[in-house]
């Protein structure tokens, strides 16, 4: 059962979901006092979006301050029923904002254009192609799927964190205890977690199956520029071919599919 | 041979009341970790792995040191260890029992840890540290029960058991050097990043596991009939001296090039754990004790009349031990993980049930081992007599 769900998920190209051994999952959702997901729809939909690897641009320069970032975030955190913690030990984020010498450790430098020193930096899963967080998990928790989206198997994993120490970049985070009464309010489109696992962003691989762009590309007004890496014609190689780029610790050989404009 | 295990004296009977009773109050504490999830430990995002993955790295060391009563006996004809193999072995035994549930408390969703079985992964260190472990622990299990029952019997242990024997030497060497590679392969962990972790891992493997052994020895020679030998202690005291100057001396080779070089990644977590960084130093005194004891340990061992003497001897592999436990048991992981990947520093302090639960578990360990090296002493006492 376990098994025909995964393919199902990989064919699918929606992993968060969970969706192909339904009552399992809805009973045990509701013995654990979570909410179903709605009826799926099963199999490839006809709307669905697909790549051979999704890549994201973030232009840095049209971001001033923390609250430019704000709404991002928030899209992000509330549709994928992101819990919010007051004990930073147990904090759990897909994508926040951070700051230059922490994006890019390394690429200090004391004597860097003041905006671009001072500007906020959102950072996020890279969803690298080559994953190291993919190579450690001894589950296949942790897979990269036919879209290049490093995506997760919440009801796989078991929470040995193998991942988190095997990511150079920080982007997971572990659910420290249950998360579901610290979601503010919960998108029942979307699987909350239970306690013991690990979660990050997912490229959005369910709005892409639903045809729609990513949550924070959306609400980024042309800020963050989605596509597929390897067609010539995506809005991505365009924006790559126009600007000079970074990506976050690109010496480690993980190749980030998040690029920079500075 | 069980019922060895529980006709014993009341000192025997009152140690693993007591032993049992530590684990209970682990289990009862684990039982409340699995109601909350593992934020009842100190653990965080930035670091996190802690207190349990540090004791199983050390207790990994533990099993493998017993390796180094079984090579001279085997492979050199050492005819001195031969009474004290069955110990080397069981010990492995024990270690390597805290070390499997030392991995089941870290555990997030300890009820899918079938998982690991259910979809083999070879690409994962963790899937082959779990092979190895398991069976290193299967080997010690056989060939430490068919040699200590054929000792009884008077008679020579079955012929399938030797290549066996065999086998378990490299598989020693192989639990350690796997559980460096869980660490020194992740790209971005600038601390564990280095091709000597392996070796270090094994230098301080080598000293810890058999100065445990020295201490149980001198213990065993004092409460009961058996004496596993003078001779024999002191020849595991060498090799003691041996591996643990080897452990320092793989360290300096680290804070050489690291600090020669000037790589701010490379010195950051060194400079943490031993000067403390921005502000960050709860390791600082814990790292420089770990110098100092493995220092005084060296002192102690080197020249021939300390080494000699019962007292020193047993000071020695205390400050060994215990050097080697905080060099590991403590500072290896945290260390690791501090800075974080984006230069951030969040301190790991591990909380009092987080200890509790380490407590337990390294009660159950001793549990596990003072029934077996009961059982082996019995026989000893038994075919002696
Ligand atoms: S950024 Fe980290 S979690 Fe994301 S794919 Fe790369 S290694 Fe994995
Ligand atoms: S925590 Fe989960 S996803 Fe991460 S390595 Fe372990 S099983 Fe895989
Ligand atoms: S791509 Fe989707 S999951 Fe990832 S940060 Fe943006 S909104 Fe969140």
């Amino acid at each position: 059962m376990k098994s025909s769900r995964r393919r199902f998920l990989k064919l699918a190209g929606i992993a968060a979901l969970g969706l192909g051994s339904r009552p399992v999952v809805d009973a045990a959702y509701a013995a654990v006092g979570g909410q179903a997901a709605p009826e799926p729809k099963v199999g490839r939909q006809p709307e669905a979006l697909t790549a051979k690897q999704w890549a994201m641009v973030i232009d840095t320069r049209r971001f001033e301050s923390a609250a430019d970032m704000e709404p991002l975030i928030e899209a992000c955190h509330s549709i994928h029923n992101v819990p919010h913690f007051e004990n930073k030990r147990h904090e759990i984020k897909w994508i926040w904002e951070t700051e230059y010498k922490h994006a890019f450790p390394g690429k200090e430098n004391d004597f860097l254009p003041w905006e671009v020193k001072e500007r906020p930096y959102l950072v996020l899963c890279n969803h690298c192609e080559n994953p190291p967080c993919v190579r450690a998990c001894p589950t296949k928790a942790t897979f990269k799927n036919e879209n290049g989206i490093v995506v997760m198997d919440f009801h796989r994993c078991i929470g040995c964190r193998f991942c988190m120490a095997a990511c150079p970049f920080g982007s997971r985070s572990f659910n420290f205890r249950d998360p579901r009464p610290f979601v503010a309010e919960t998108n029942k489109k979307f699987p909350t977690r239970m306690k013991g696992v690990v979660e990050k962003c997912n490229f959005c691989a369910e709005r892409l199956a639903e045809g729609k762009m990513p949550a924070c590309v959306e609400a980024s007004d042309g800020a963050l520029v989605f596509g597929d890496l390897y067609d010539p014609q995506s809005k991505v190689r365009q924006v790559l071919n126009d600007n000079y780029t970074i990506r976050r610790k690109q010496e480690l050989g993980t190749s980030p599919a998040v690029y920079y404009i500075v | 041979m069980l019922e060895f295990a529980v006709k014993g004296s009341k000192r025997y009977w009152g140690l693993v009341l007591a032993l049992a009773a530590i684990a209970g109050v682990g289990v009862l504490t684990w039982l409340y970790q699995l109601s909350f999830g593992l934020g009842i430990t100190g653990m965080s995002r930035d670091v996190s792995w802690g207190f349990y993955i540090a004791q199983f790295t050390f207790l990994v060391g533990v099993a493998a040191g017993g390796v180094m009563v079984v090579l001279p006996y085997y492979l050199h004809d050492y005819k001195a260890f031969g009474r004290i193999t069955i110990l080397g072995e069981f010990l492995a035994i024990a270690a390597v029992v805290m070390c499997l549930l030392f991995i089941l408390v870290d555990l997030g969703q300890p009820m899918r840890m079938l998982n690991v079985l259910f979809y083999p992964t070879p690409n994962s260190v963790l899937f082959w540290d779990m092979i190895v472990l398991n069976g290193y622990l299967f080997l010690n299990v056989v060939i430490g029960w068919n040699v200590l029952q054929a000792e009884r019997h008077g008679t020579h242990y079955p012929m399938w058991v030797k290549p066996l024997i065999y086998v378990s030497i490299p598989w020693a060497v192989s639990i350690h050097t796997v559980t460096a590679y869980l660490y020194c392969g992740l790209p971005g962990r600038h601390f564990w990043l280095t091709a000597i972790l392996a070796p270090r891992f094994l230098a301080s493997a080598f000293a810890a596991g058999p100065a445990l052994l020295i201490l149980l020895c001198m213990v065993i020679r004092k409460f009961t009939k058996f004496d596993p030998g003078w001779e024999q202690i002191q020849s595991l005291a060498k090799i003691v001296t041996y591996a643990i100057i080897l452990n320092v001396f793989f360290f300096l080779c680290e804070v050489f090039v690291a600090f020669y070089s000037n790589i701010p990644y490379h010195m950051d977590s060194i400079t943490y754990l031993f000067a403390g960084l921005h502000g960050y130093d709860a390791y600082v005194p814990w790292m420089w004790t770990s110098i100092i004891m493995m220092v005084l340990g060296i002192i102690l061992l080197v020249p021939p009349v300390t080494r000699r003497n019962p007292m020193t001897l047993a000071a020695a592999c205390l400050l060994v031990f215990f050097g080697a436990w905080i060099d590991k048991g403590m500072g290896m992981i945290a260390g690791g993980f501090t800075p974080n990947p984006l230069h951030e520093i969040s301190e790991y302090i591990p909380t009092a049930p987080e200890v509790m639960i380490a407590l337990g578990v390294w009660a159950a360990g001793f549990l596990v081992l003072t029934v077996l090296f009961k059982i082996a002493v019995s026989i000893k006492e038994e075919v002696r007599a």
